[in-house]
């Protein structure tokens, strides 16, 4: 299973064309479930004023055109470059990952600081949480979040709990940031396509952070690294390594790690994702209001899983009284659930309507039914 | 090997767009972890497979058998009647008033066990695990260490930390969980940790802190790289013989040798995990064999002669920071005197007779004992003597700490995370309402510092 994990990982990465031709699963007739225009959609910074607007920033601030590997790769450079106790490690992470998102770093930060390990998740884990323990910032890298849960022991009962327990003698291990490739690709089947965030919502101690674009990563990341003094989980929506690409601002900045985003305001209803279904959000949006005259959805990214911003998502459904969640993997107990429960117990008197949610369905990411599982632009939630 | 440089541009397709922060765009640099192995060289007869580089070839076909090599040897100073067997080195290394500290040590080691199970038995705590026969492992490596050396323990390890200067005020308000615990009463009893100490604090799951602690080792030694005037340090890492068998072991040696970490792996052999014997724990030669695998220097030692496990950390300690640093692994050999724990009664698993002859004939308090008294620096006086306020002392932070007060319920819900989040603020809340609204049903609140008060924001 390894061999056949790391040959795939390897073929996607040297076969650029292959795997966009398995990515593209529309029909030739399929009028609404067309492939995303990353070069049109909203959730991108199109032109460099978006991004500068965005950020705060003056009109001749630069910006660069960057994709999602890219931009992680600028906030781990900017990480390595400006603290000298950031470290970076995991397999195969010296030449530059997998995925390229560590490209030119042991190069240029040395082989002490950006190393490969063992083949073995919970020894990674360990390790980085040790080297936290001591005051390093270590970032590990798990190379898909299929793969996270032999970890899971040390991230559950140890860095969670860590500053917990040590109580008064002021131990801790908040550098960690333990970052994973996540969700579908077209073709990852069972074990190259989950998205595991619900599981670490579940355990006090930890931050889960999933950034939706480019700009989103580099902001999150970096406040991950230099400025939490938490132990985050930093998940990377795969699929938009290579094909979510905008202008990023080239100095580094950070983000808060525990606010949403409201990304279009909206009058009648809320819809509610992260990562990569809010470019599918957004494309059933445009397509919705195209076809009902007048209507008004307002779309927000939860980006912080957890602890996670309740008040942004609240004032937001009060204001619509209608509220959908959207997210890849599967419907019991994900985040859709809590998101639910949280907008019935705060929103009850505004409600119009009972709380919708649209997920993957309850079965295990199959090869050939990728198509059929994940939520798509024409998905419609659970009737209650 | 050095390295070298490998121009190889990329294919088009999958050049960067300018402004990625790369090195250099479109180009691949060879680096250290890249360097090609050497090429089978044609009428050698040594192998050059990248996976074994030092191998001979044979045409003699061998399957190695555990079974027949020799055990590992287990170095002894001292036997089990005080006399010294090693005399090529000087079995002090230290003066006879440390030697005699050593020994009051391992004694409040072994009388507050005693009074601790018995406090426990009466139910003025929840739990306590008894060190018994393994005192010697603790405090002879202890001994060996700097207070800036950094500590990782399983839980048996009580000398460690007296000798480090825990005290025994510290201990009590740990096992009574009171406000002067430093964890704040969160872990079970013998749960201990020591910020001042350099001993992280314990936690249950076993073998979670060996992969840890290479890490934190990995750390102390980067540490040292970017500023030089921070002494060379190294991480102790301690674990029983049962807890070697989860995959944590595993990971911790593999990743200590290939990254070249400062530490000594501390096992100690006692022969039982709660109810399982050796013999059904593993069939190699114990786990002092499986050091050689991951490529550690590792050394059996009697876990009974303190002498014995602290020359040993010594040199294990000196050999860790030499050069690029390195990983050592000690396995102390020993018997587990007591039950494992309050909850368990180890008589219905081996006989009572067994236990009583270890007791008898060999105990790392009996023997180093022995050796003090054919030196003449102890007698039977003296023994009554110590072990008359040992006690005493020992009572003395038993009574106070079973007095203090409890920690504020807000100890409850902070420290999850470095600050309060909101979720977490509005449960303090609520909890606080429920309380005030049925006084009655959480009377005790009146036992913890600030009581209902210490929630509010």
């Amino acid at each position: 299973m390894y061999a056949g994990r790391r040959l795939n990982a390897c073929s996607r990465a040297l076969k650029p064309f292959l795997q966009r031709r398995y990515a593209s699963q529309a029909s030739s007739e399929a009028r609404l479930n067309k492939p995303i225009d990353f070069k049109k959609t909203a959730v991108l910074h199109q032109s460099q004023n978006s991004a500068r607007t965005a950020y705060g920033l003056s009109q001749d601030a630069p910006v660069d055109w960057v994709n999602l590997h890219g931009a992680i790769n600028a906030s781990l450079h900017h990480a390595l470059k400006s603290d000298e106790n950031v470290l970076l490690f995991g397999e195969d992470v010296a030449f530059g990952g997998v995925f390229r998102c560590s490209k030119g770093l042991s190069d240029e930060f040395g082989t002490s600081r950006v190393f490969n390990t063992p083949l073995c998740e919970q020894g990674i884990v360990g390790f980085a949480i040790g080297c936290a323990a001591e005051g390093m910032k270590p970032v590990a890298e798990i190379q898909f979040a299929d793969y996270v849960y032999p970890a899971f022991d040390q991230l559950v009962n140890e860095a969670a709990k860590f500053r917990y327990r040590e109580g008064a003698t002021g131990g801790h291990c908040g550098g960690l940031v333990v970052r994973m490739p996540c969700g579908s690709v077209g073709h990852g089947a069972l074990y190259h396509s989950q998205s595991p965030e619900s599981l670490f919502t579940h355990v006090p101690g930890l931050r889960v952070v999933m950034p939706r674009s480019p700009s989103q990563a580099k902001g999150l990341l970096t406040a991950s690294i230099l400025n939490s003094n938490d132990p985050v989980i930093f998940m990377e929506p795969k699929i938009l390594y290579r094909a979510a690409e905008e202008f990023v601002p080239r100095d580094p900045y950070t983000l808060p790690l525990d606010k949403a985003e409201v990304l279009k305001q909206g009058k009648d209803l809320t819809v509610i994702s992260y990562g990569q279904p809010l470019y599918l959000c957004s494309a059933a949006i445009e397509a919705l209001e195209k076809e009902i005259k007048g209507l008004s959805i307002e779309l927000v990214d939860l980006r912080a899983i957890y602890p996670w911003d309740r008040a942004t998502i609240l004032e937001s459904v009060n204001k619509t009284g209608r509220a959908v969640v959207v997210h890849e993997s599967m419907y019991n107990a994900g985040v859709g659930a809590e998101v639910a429960a949280s907008i019935q117990e705060g929103a009850f008197l505004r409600l119009e309507a009972p709380v919708a949610r649209v997920t993957g369905w309850s079965t295990h990411p199959g090869l050939i039914f990728e198509k059929f599982n994940i939520p798509d632009i024409t998905s419609k939630p659970m009737p209650p | 090997m050095k390295s070298r440089a490998v121009l190889r541009p990329l294919a088009a397709s999958c050049r960067y767009k300018h402004g990625v922060l790369l090195r250099r765009s479109g180009i691949r640099w060879a680096s250290d972890t890249w360097s090609a192995g050497p090429a089978q060289k044609a009428g050698s007869d040594s192998v050059h497979f990248p996976g074994a580089l030092k191998s001979k070839f044979t045409s003699t076909m061998r399957f190695q058998n555990p079974a027949e090599e020799n055990a590992m040897p287990t170095y002894r100073i001292m036997d089990a009647d005080g006399n010294i067997v090693d005399t090529t080195r000087d079995p002090q290394s230290a003066s006879d008033d440390e030697i005699i500290q050593w020994y009051r040590t391992m004694l409040t080691v072994s009388i507050m066990d005693l009074i601790a199970f018995e406090a426990q038995r009466q139910g003025r705590f929840s739990f306590y695990m008894v060190s018994a026969g393994e005192e010697g492992i603790a405090v002879g490596s202890a001994s060996a260490l700097t207070p800036e050396d950094v500590c990782f323990l399983q839980y048996r390890e009580q000398g460690v930390l007296l000798h480090r200067g825990f005290t025994l005020k510290e201990m009590m308000s740990q096992l009574f969980s009171n406000k002067d615990d430093n964890g704040k009463g969160r872990n079970m009893p013998v749960h201990y940790g020591s910020g001042k100490h350099n001993v992280h604090t314990i936690s249950s799951p076993l073998a979670t802190q060996i992969p840890q602690a290479a890490g934190a080792a990995y750390a102390l030694k980067m540490q040292r790289l970017l500023n030089p005037n921070v002494p060379p340090r190294i991480v102790a890492c301690y674990f029983g013989e049962g807890a070697a068998s989860e995959g944590d072991f595993h990971a911790a040696l593999n990743i200590a040798a290939t990254k070249s970490c400062p530490i000594v792996f501390v096992c100690r052999n006692n022969g039982f995990a709660i109810s399982t014997a050796s013999i059904e724990q593993y069939k190699g030669d114990g786990i002092a064999s499986r050091g050689l695998g991951y490529g550690i220097d590792t050394i059996r030692v009697d876990g009974n002669d303190i002498f014995a496990v602290r020359a040993v950390m010594l040199e294990a300690r000196k050999r860790a920071l030499e050069g690029d640093c390195k990983p050592i692994l000690v396995e102390a050999m020993s018997y587990r005197v007591s039950h494992h724990s309050t909850s368990d009664d180890s008589f219905a698993y081996r006989a009572k007779r067994e236990v009583e002859e270890w007791k008898r004939r060999d105990n790392p308090i009996t023997r180093l004992r022995k050796w003090m008294e054919k030196k003449g620096i102890w007698d039977e006086d003296k023994e009554k003597e110590a072990r008359a306020s040992i006690r005493k002392e020992v009572l003395r932070e038993f009574s106070a700490a079973e007095k203090v007060k409890k920690p504020p319920v807000r100890a409850m819900f902070e420290d999850v995370y470095e600050e309060l989040t909101p979720e977490t603020r509005a449960h303090m809340k609520e909890l606080k309402r429920i309380i005030e609204k049925y006084p009655k049903e959480y009377s005790g609140i009146s036992e913890y510092e600030g009581g209902l008060k210490s929630l509010e924001e």
